[in-house]
């Protein structure tokens, strides 16, 4: 919209601030000192980790800090030339969705279920006194059309939850952009999205961003969205600027050790070079496995979801074996089924010799000891009532270990994973998720299981966190020779820590190599798309140049 | 290895103690819990104490003090049989308290049962919920009327024609913690431990209803002490022979215009009893709710 593109000028100014916590917590400032800058036409990301102040930030821009518990104490924000900081309530929501706008990362939850989209965005007009179609407004059809969505007369009739996660986002970006603002606040908007549909939408942020010509503050934790995305970075921890600068600077040459750290987490898609003993005993297979959920019951009518459909995997002692797909794809209804957490409706699934897909739950006990499950989310995985103690002697003790005994386990496990063992009176509550995903892990060694299925075990995870889990279940597979069937939405993740990997779509296992092979020569479309829209594919972050080997190969 | 163990043994218990030590503590800073567990303690004390304080038999006949206004003889006044007023509503409050508790108790532990049963076995669920859903559809009183002319008058019919009705809503609390709990990754961590369904279950799903139950407890408390006056004052609860404030209120009923003290005692008494119920039930959901979610 601005015809001058010539000269950049500062949109966002902010300058030394410095935003308090409530008395009581870990640090006495949310941000400190805090000084940054957007322009027009210019992308810029701040990327932390959890808790370094990043949507704090964003937060304090668009004037939505909690209210008592947040307060800006120093500094200022300039936006336009005025101090957002000093401005009115009436002023600010004056701003508010009309110069500066916000998308935030759950789709599902920034929109109100109960109202049709269309009347949300027209909404964002009305809030201002304007009309969406009249007075040189763009039609809400216009709008939707912006954001590549198709049949835009239906869809501004539906409901949210009739439009899947990508459409609900592109929604939000419409409302955002509605009144072509000067800045656009983004904060972790792909977050919460699948791959494919991430790639697609980071694309739609930077087509906007080129046709309005507005600031774009995006906030991220991922250095692979940064490399797709960023013009510059400004990397933040505990409430401080760490470093900030043009985006082929920081990745390429990084001043800090914590820079050079979080891009180096950053798994690259370069799979890593292992030997491995092609004859290694079986120790799970699966054959034709299939899951079809649905039934009728009393007052509802039959209905039925085929969740995994023939599937067969073939996972070799020592080694681990990648699923990969989408949400939705039946990799975790492959896992559950695997473990016996839910009953498989037809085929076989074979630990070592043992057929435990479809034997009686009084005859799979014995065999619960051999395969055990960590799951994605590290704050539901542990009783929160329980001791992490008392969870861990929990399995040993059902085999009937004396609890001195498991007591004894539990300490040396806590060790291994890399837990304080006199921590071990503690509850889950008091600790970081990074440090639960260890005691989940500690939790299923102490069964001393063949088989160990990761299920997203890293996917809720900080990167520079998830590096280290990677690190540690890679270690306890050599270490008790276990073999590991390893549940993931990302295929850089994948790269790193799989010896072969099945990649899953809509229930069917689509293509099944060792990563290697996958990776330089994928044969199936879908595996295809996925390795394309893998964010940061061009960059090598361990090496800290961009990728030359095998996967830039892929868009030629 | 052994020390370890021992010294571990001891700070666990150590642990536990504290735990209902903080919670307690923290439960009373609430001013709801404050106000409504004092006034219920303090009627529970006087329900303890009542042959203490000042009382006279309740069911003493004097023809001779028939109708007695307040004063110093008779401090609430006295019944149309001469019977002293404020002693029938000291011992009454025996009644209403132990109804009311039993009752309460009595639904949360035969609703826990059912709830648990519905929630963790598939094919009884349909089955017991219809039961339930049918139990709910009949208003509580009438239910309660039919069931004492089926069992005769009595504390112990009351108390079973007042619990029966109130089953249903713990069936239904306790039954949609066990859904949504026996989902978490926890609970199915526990499965995959090779943990025995009983022990799931009262390990790591029970300890979840403690809360809601807790709350869910005092309402029907104050409902059963509601209900078991009403029924009194109908005639259909506990025997005339015992004092009780709904039936002191029937008995005062038709002398209400010239002596009104025979019902607006024992009245102000079960206002208030039920009042301090509620309020603290008020304030355990207050207090506890919130925690529930943080730690979800």
């Amino acid at each position: 919209m601005n015809a001058d593109r010539t000269p950049p000028h500062s949109i966002l100014e902010i300058r030394d601030l410095t935003v308090r916590l409530p008395p009581g917590g870990d640090r006495t400032n949310a941000v400190e000192n805090v000084s940054m800058h957007v322009n027009a036409g210019e992308i810029v990301c701040v990327v932390g980790e959890s808790g370094s102040g990043k949507s704090v930030t964003a937060q304090t821009v668009i004037g939505l800090l909690p209210r008592e518990q947040l307060t800006p104490t120093s500094g200022s924000v300039i936006f336009e030339g005025e101090d957002v900081l000093t401005l009115s309530r009436e002023r600010m929501r004056g701003l508010r969705g009309k110069r500066i706008s916000m998308i935030f990362q759950e789709p599902m939850t920034a929109l109100n279920p109960v109202v049709r989209v269309g009347r949300q965005i027209a909404e964002v007009f009305r809030s201002h006194g304007l009309e969406p179609g009249r007075g040189g407004m763009p039609s809400i059809s216009d709008l939707l059309e912006s954001v590549r969505l198709p049949e835009p007369e239906r869809l501004q009739n539906s409901y949210p939850h009739q439009l899947s996660g990508g459409q609900r986002q592109r929604i939000m970006i419409a409302m955002a952009l509605a009144l072509s603002p000067s800045l656009l606040l983004a904060d972790e908007p792909t977050t919460a999205l699948d791959v494919t549909t991430q790639a697609r939408i980071l694309k739609l942020i930077r087509e906007m961003q080129d046709r309005y010509h507005n600031g774009v503050l995006f906030i991220t934790h991922d250095f692979g969205v940064v490399a797709e995305i960023a013009d510059r970075v400004v990397v933040m921890r505990d409430g401080q600027v760490v470093e900030q600068g043009p985006t082929d600077r920081i990745l390429r040459n990084p001043q800090q050790d914590y820079t050079r750290m979080l891009i180096s987490a950053v798994p690259s898609m370069v799979p890593a070079k292992r030997k491995r003993a092609p004859d290694a005993p079986v120790a799970l297979r699966t054959e034709n496995l299939a899951k079809t959920y649905g039934g009728g019951s009393w007052f509802r009518k039959g209905w039925e979801v085929k969740a995994a459909e023939a599937v067969n995997l073939e996972l070799r002692r020592g080694q681990t074996l990648g699923i990969v797909g989408e949400s939705g794809s039946g990799k975790s209804t492959v896992a559950r089924c695997v473990v016996r957490l839910i009953d498989p409706t037809g085929g076989k699934v074979y630990l070592g010799d043992t057929e435990i897909g479809n034997v009686r739950l009084r005859e799979l006990k014995p065999m619960r000891k051999r395969i055990q499950i960590i799951f994605q989310d590290p704050y539901r995985s542990l009783n929160p009532r329980r001791s992490i103690g008392k969870s861990l002697i929990e399995g040993p003790t059902n085999f009937g270990v004396p609890e001195r005994e498991a007591w004894a386990r539990a300490v040396q496990l806590l060790e291994i994973v890399g837990i304080d063992p006199d921590a071990h009176a503690r509850f889950p509550h008091q600790f970081s998720g990074g440090q639960r995903q260890r005691i989940c892990i500690a939790r299923a060694l102490a069964m001393e299981p063949d088989v160990l299925v990761a299920d997203e075990a890293v996917s809720a995870l900080d990167v520079s966190v998830q590096a280290q889990v990677l690190d540690l279940l890679t270690d306890i597979r050599d270490r008790f020779d276990l073999s590991v069937l390893f549940i993931t939405h990302d295929l850089r993740v994948a790269a790193q820590v799989c010896d072969s990997v099945a990649v899953m779509h809509q229930g069917r296992v689509v293509e099944y190599e060792p990563v290697e092979q996958l990776f330089a020569a994928p044969t199936h479309p879908y595996t295809r798309e996925l390795l394309a829209a893998a964010p940061g594919r061009h960059w090598n972050f361990q090496a800290f140049c961009e990728a030359t080997e095998t996967v830039a190969a892929l868009d030629g | 290895m052994t020390t370890d163990v021992s010294f571990e043994a001891g700070a666990r218990d150590e642990r536990a103690l504290s735990v209902w030590a903080a919670t307690l503590r923290f439960l009373l800073r609430n001013r709801s819990v404050q106000i409504g567990g004092g006034l219920l303690v303090l009627m529970i004390a006087i329900a303890l104490l009542a042959p203490l304080l000042w009382t006279v038999s309740p069911t003493r006949l004097d023809t001779a003090m028939r109708l007695r206004p307040p004063g110093p003889d008779a401090w609430m006044g006295t019944d149309p049989f001469g019977r002293d007023v404020y002693s029938r509503v000291i011992y009454g409050s025996r009644i209403s308290l132990l109804v009311g508790l039993t009752v309460a108790m009595t639904a949360a532990l035969v609703g826990t049962v059912l709830g648990i049963l519905a929630g963790y076995i598939r094919w009884l669920d349909g089955i017991l919920m219809r039961v339930m859903d049918g139990l709910m559809a009949i208003p509580a009183i009438l239910l309660a009327i039919a069931m004492i002319a089926v069992l005769g008058a009595g504390i112990g019919s009351v108390i079973i024609a007042i619990t029966v009705p109130e089953v249903p809503r713990v069936v239904r609390l306790v039954r949609s913690i066990v859904l949504s709990v026996r989902e978490e990754p926890y609970v199915e961590a526990a499965v995959a431990l090779g943990t025995p369904g009983h022990l799931v279950m009262v390990r790591h799903i029970l300890p979840n209803t403690i809360a809601p139950l807790l709350v869910q407890g005092t309402y029907i408390c104050a409902f059963a002490i509601l209900i078991e006056s009403i029924l009194s004052f109908l005639g259909a609860g506990v025997p005339p022979t015992i004092p009780t404030w709904g039936n002191i209120m029937a008995e005062g009923r038709i002398y209400f215009q010239i002596s009104p003290w025979n019902i607006f005692f024992p009245a102000t008494f079960l206002a208030l009893t039920i009042l301090s119920v509620n309020v603290l039930g008020d304030g355990l959901r207050d207090t506890l709710d919130p925690r529930l979610q943080r730690s979800v």
